[in-house]
Order: structure tokens, then sequence, then C-alpha cells
């Protein structure tokens, strides 16, 4: 309460009630981006609250940029979706891929620490593009590690997919109607569960969704097992993109050429006037940005991640609602529980896929 | 009153005796001290190996700080539970509290007593052998009610109530099918058993005559000690670790020991009873017919036999260590189902299979 007091204090008074996290950060629009309360899958969420402040600037960005930022959603997918099938395995019993998965996540983080410098919580996609390019080398990197990579998938699946106490477990617990989950508002993974077709990715592509190949897996029966399925085939899919990004993206600027938005390079900032200027305004003050309201979303890994952003002209968010995913997921929870045994409740909570750090923002 | 010309004997010696008595006492505990500090220098050791084999399925290192290789970790943990403040719930009942791991402890090591190690070398031999311990192992479950009752805790109690019914339920068949050994072997003592399958060298163990047997054994012993995948106990049950959650310290420790001493036991007695026991296996060989002095023959027969039995032991510690580490949990009800709606049935068609195949040949 202190320190929500104290950030409310220093950034500033908006007529939004202060709140820790997310909001009270993004308090005036400067170029870092959040702190992030799904701390599993960071970039996603960069990326909903950068496209959200791009689409009411009417910003373009550059298309290394986007191809860059769609890498780095698809190795956000697979290190969330390996993180949550295995500590929902976890939850059922099979400790073992849980650390085998934490392996390959490990790599991931490594590419993660790579660009912008930090494992976890890394403000790279920023307003505008992103933070930095990438350095010698991340590409090869990642083409090596990719290719070992279907064969962890295949290891995992051996040891859960065909197992049949594993099945005895999963099929036909928690499941939910196409309709059910619509009525709820669930998005991602537990929509796709019961048979709606329903990707952001293909159903309103944003950055260069459009021209990646990529096949949508979707359920029939809505029950655990279906979801883990899904879970694994979206892995392999997101392996598939991260193939083709590399040889697709062109070389170029990687943030909007508009340097009242993208601060300039440090380097330029202490040999030019002007850049030295813009620097000074855009990490003081920020910049302005028009005035009607937008709501982003994209295919954050555990579901529809959504900004609502209002602006009132001015250079701090009049509001910055989040939409996050495991609240809507969260609140299934009683429907998808019942008529099952209370060991049931611990692995529906793991297959919605929550993180309470989004939940409770 | 008619004497027995072995009972006069008998008396006789016992007189002759009479001066050594007080020896006589000490002596006798010795071969029981000696077990119990092989149990327990075993137990360090499936602990670590326990350890160290998760580690390896897991693509990490196993302890490696507390003394060489790590292998100090299993002391290491148990000074740290003896340090432990002893807690007891304040409205639970304090003596059941204390004596529920105390007999489970002490069921699970009166099981070691029939267990052969060579062709003397058994504490009891006993000619019920596997029957004493079946018995034995059913107090059990006394213990963990004991324990789940007197925690005064909804969830110790009903993972107290859940263990007796996975005990129970897994007993049925595992003591139909060690009937079915000891009709083959036509004697309940387990240096008997052995005996009977020494025969054919590789060929003569049990598990070619009872294969269904063998399966069903290690599923039922699995679950008799709560491991993998029958662990709803100890691991997820309603979040919390069943009747073991109010434990601290030391006796926490003993439900700890509990787990792989029952391991162990099962272990043995799979060796015991399927794969041969103490003999080498290869047939037409015999070892000791080179050596003609007596004494040091007996020991280094011994010392195979040992050998050879805890080797047979491991083997199948190995097995369940690596299930533990790769199948997922099964939950109560379906382990429930396991136990009455399929082991069962088989386990009697094994029987009669068994007796319909000694009678045939009889």
């Amino acid at each position: 309460c202190g320190l929500a007091l104290l950030l409310f204090l220093r950034f500033g008074s908006t007529k939004a009630p202060p709140r820790l996290g997310a909001p009270l950060i993004f308090k005036s629009f400067v170029v870092r981006s959040v702190v992030d309360p799904i701390y599993v899958s960071t970039m996603a969420q960069e990326h909903a609250h950068s496209s959200a402040v791009e689409r009411l600037l009417n910003c373009e960005v550059p298309l290394r940029a986007q191809y860059i930022r769609v890498l780095f959603c698809e190795i956000t997918r697979i290190s969330n979706h390996s993180l949550a099938s295995t500590t929902h395995a976890m939850d059922v019993g099979a400790s073992t891929p849980f650390l085998w998965a934490f392996e390959e996540r490990e790599k991931l983080l490594e590419f993660y620490e790579r660009v912008p410098g930090a494992r976890m919580h890394a403000s790279f996609i920023r307003p505008g593009g992103v933070a930095q390019d990438l350095p010698l080398g991340l590409c090869r990197d990642i083409d090596s590690s990719t290719q070992q990579f279907a064969s962890r998938i295949d290891e995992l699946e051996e040891m859960s997919t065909g197992n049949r106490i594993w099945k005895q477990r999963l099929v036909d617990i928690g499941t939910v109607t196409a309709q059910q989950a619509k009525d709820w508002g669930f998005s991602g993974v537990m929509l796709r569960g019961p048979g709606v077709c329903w990707d952001s990715r293909r159903a309103a592509p944003y950055d260069v969704h459009d021209q990646s190949d990529l096949d949508v897996p979707v359920g029939t029966r809505g029950d655990r097992y279906d979801r883990y399925c899904i879970r694994i085939e979206e892995m392999r899919q997101s392996v598939r993109i991260i193939v083709q990004c590399p040889n697709q993206m062109p070389s170029g600027m990687i943030k909007a050429d508009d340097r009242k938005l993208c601060p300039p390079s440090r380097s330029r900032m202490k040999l030019s006037m002007e850049s030295c200027a813009h620097h000074f305004e855009l990490y003081t003050e920020g910049f302005s940005v028009p005035a009607p309201s937008t709501y982003t979303a994209v295919e954050a890994p555990k579901g529809e991640f959504g900004v609502f952003l209002v602006s009132n002209g001015s250079n701090r968010p009049y509001r910055c609602k989040i939409r996050a995913p495991g609240f809507a997921h969260s609140q299934g929870l009683d429907s998808m529980s019942k008529h099952h045994m209370p060991a049931d409740v611990v692995t529906i909570i793991g297959t919605q896929d929550i993180v309470f750090g989004e939940v409770d923002r | 009153m008619i004497i027995d010309s072995v009972e006069v004997e008998t008396i006789n010696s016992f007189s002759k005796l009479e001066l050594l008595k007080e020896v006589y006492g000490l002596i006798s505990i010795l071969p029981i001290l000696t077990l119990l500090l092989g149990i327990t220098i075993e137990v360090l050791v499936i602990v670590w190996l326990e350890r160290e084999i998760s580690a390896s399925i897991q693509q990490r290192i196993g302890p490696e700080y507390a003394g060489p290789l790590g292998l100090l970790q299993a002391i290491a943990d148990g000074t740290k539970l003896l340090l432990k403040e002893d807690i007891l719930p304040s409205r639970g009942d304090i003596s059941l509290f204390s004596i529920g791991p105390s007999i489970a402890v002490i069921s699970v090591l009166l099981s070691f007593l029939v267990i052969p190690l060579g062709y003397h070398f058994v504490l009891a031999d006993l000619s019920i052998g596997v029957f004493l311990w079946i018995a034995i192992s059913s107090i059990a479950p006394i213990g963990l009610l004991m324990a789940g009752y007197s925690s005064n805790n909804k969830y110790s109690f009903s993972g107290g109530l859940r263990a007796a019914a996975q005990s129970i339920s897994y007993e049925i068949p595992l003591t139909f099918f060690v009937l079915a050994i000891s009709l083959l072997s036509n004697s309940s003592s387990t240096v008997d058993i052995v005996e009977a399958q020494s025969k054919y060298g590789f060929f003569g163990w049990n598990i070619w005559r009872q294969p269904i047997g063998f399966l069903v054994f290690l599923i039922s012993s699995l679950a008799e000690c709560e491991r993998l995948p029958f662990d709803l106990l100890e691991a997820e049950e309603e979040l919390v670790a069943g009747y073991q959650t109010e434990y601290s310290g030391i006796k926490y420790g003993l439900f700890y020991l509990v787990s792989y001493l029952n391991l162990l036991v099962s272990s043995l007695f799979v060796t015991v009873l399927y794969l041969g026991g103490w003999n080498l296996s290869i047939p037409y060989i015999s070892f000791f017919d080179f050596f003609q002095m007596n004494k040091a023959v007996g020991i280094l027969e011994m010392t195979m036999g040992i050998f050879i039995t805890l080797t047979k032991a491991y083997l199948f510690l190995f097995i369940s260590i690596t299930i533990r580490w790769t199948l997922p949990r099964m939950r109560m009800d379906q382990l429930l189902n396991l136990g009455w709606k399929f082991l069962l049935p088989i386990s009697l068609g094994n029987l009669l299979l068994t007796t319909s195949s000694q009678l045939v040949s009889l």
C-alpha cells in the first residue's frame, strides 16, 4: 500500500483509481514498457500494450520489427505452453516432464536475455517497434534450438499422451461446451478445446501473422485431454513459425522513424543536439497520444490478452484496462468441476492455465 | 508323562548351556541387531539411489554436496528431522498421535524376520513365513488410521481412511498371488520357496511359472507401499499431505522410513517369491564343489547369497523408482477400481489355474 501511494504521488494524479502493478506504472506514456502481470509470457503483454498505443497514434511499425515481434511471440508461446502443460502434469502426478520442459525453457529464456537483457520481464516490444535489433548469431542459435525442439516435444508426449493413467485422469474431466465457453468469456486454448475455431492470429491478424503458415489446432470434446493435446500441437505450430520468421525477415529499421515516439540510440543522442532533445523529452514527459480509445487484443499463449486504452490527449493515459484471459477462465472453475472429485479441482486449475498475477493484477 | 526323545535332548542341551545363559541371551540379539543395522544402511542407500535415479531421469544432478557423491544426504535429512521440534496437535489424541507411526514401523520391521538371504541365513525360519509377512503388513493400516484420526484435521482423517482402504484393497490380490506361489512350492516357508526355484537355474524361477503373478505382485506392492502411481495420499490429497500433514520431526521421519522400509521388504519378497532368492541361477554350475574347506566356503556362500539377493532386490527397486518418476498419479476411485474390479478377478483366476495345474500334475 505504501509503495502504491508513493508511485501514485510520484506519477501524478489521474482520474482512474490507483492500482498496483501494470496500470500504475503505465501512468505516463514513456517509452519503457510495463511490468507484466503475466510473468510467464511477458512479451505477449508488451505486444498488446504497444499495439494499443500504436493504434491510437496511427503509427506504422516497420516490417522487420513486425517479424521480430512475431518471432518472439511464438517463442513466448512455446515457453508458456511448456510451463503450463508440464506444471499441469506435475499436478496430476508426473513430475518428470516438468523438468524436461524447463530445460527447454532455459534455452528460450536465454534468447529472451540476449535480446533485451532480461530473462523474464523483457521490456523489448515497445510502441513503435522493438527496443533493439537482434544481436549477431541469434537467428542461427534459434534455428539450431528449434531443430532439436520437436524431439523434445515428442519426448514430452511419450510420457503423457498415450499413457492410460494420464488419459484416465484427463478424458471427460473439466468438460466445457462451446456455448459455455462463449458465455463465460473463455479465449485461447479454452475456447478452441470445445471446437470454437477462433484464433486472433487468424481471425483478426496483426503484425505479419497473415503471411505466416499456421494451422490452428481445435479440439472436439472440450475436456482436459483435448486442451492438453491442443497445447502440445500449438507448440509444434509455433516451432513452424519460428523456423519461417528468420527466413522471411527483411533487413531494415526496427523502430518507427518518428523520433517523437521512439527514442534515438544512445550514441546518436551523445552526438546530435536534436537526438539529445528527443531523448530528454521522451524519457521525462513521454509522448502524447490522441484522444479516442481503443481495445487491442493479441493471442497471448493463455488466451486473448486485451488492453483497453482511453486517452484524453495528454501524455498520461486516462484509463488502461487489462483484459486478462485467466480472469475469465478462473471464474469457470466452479462450473467445470461440478460432479468431479476434489482431486480433479487442482488439475482443472492447471488446465485453465491460470497465472494469478493476471487474475489479481 | 510321555516325553519325546527330541524333547529330552532339547532339555539336556539347555541344561548344558546353563552356564552360558547370560551370554546366550546376548548372542541371540546379535543377528537381530545386525539385521537392523543392515536394514538402516539399506534404507539410506535406497534414499540416495532414489534421488540419483530421479535426477538422471529428470536430466539434472542429484545430491552432491552432502558427502562424496551425496552419499550422506539421507543421514543429513535424518539428522535434520531428529533436530526438529516435535509439534503435537493441541486437540488431537496425543497418545494415538505418537503411537501411530510406531505401529507402522514395527509391523514393517517385523516382516524382515522371514526374509532369507541364504540357506540358513534367515532370522526365523518359520513354516508360515510368507503368511506372517502378509498378516503383519496388515497391521500397518491401523497405524495410518491412528495417525489420520488423531491429527484432528479432516484432511488427515480422510487421508488415513484412504490409506487404510488402499492397503486393504491391494492386500487381497497380493495374498492370492502369494498363495499361488505357496501352492507351487508346497510350502509357506520362504526358505522352501527359494529352494523350490533352485532346480533349473534361471528357468526355475517362479516368474516363468507365474508371469501374471509377477506383474500383479509388482502393482500390488507398489500400492501397498503407497508409491506412485498410487500415492494420492502423500502427494496431493486435497492439497495437503494426507495422514502425514500434522507430523513434524522424527515422527514424520518414521513415516518416511516406513515408506522406504516397505519398499525394501516388497522388493526382497519379490526376489524371494519370483526371482529365485539367493540362487546364482546359472544352471549346472556349482561353484562351491571345487573348494574343500567348509568354513571358507560357508562364508563365501553366505556373501554370495546376500549379494545375489540384494542385486535382484535392487532390480525391483530400480523399476519402482523409475515408475514413480514416470507415471502420473491415479485418482482414489480409479485406484480402488483397479484393485477390486481388475486385480481381484485376475488373482482368483490365477489361483484357480494354479490349483488345477497342481491337481493335474499330482
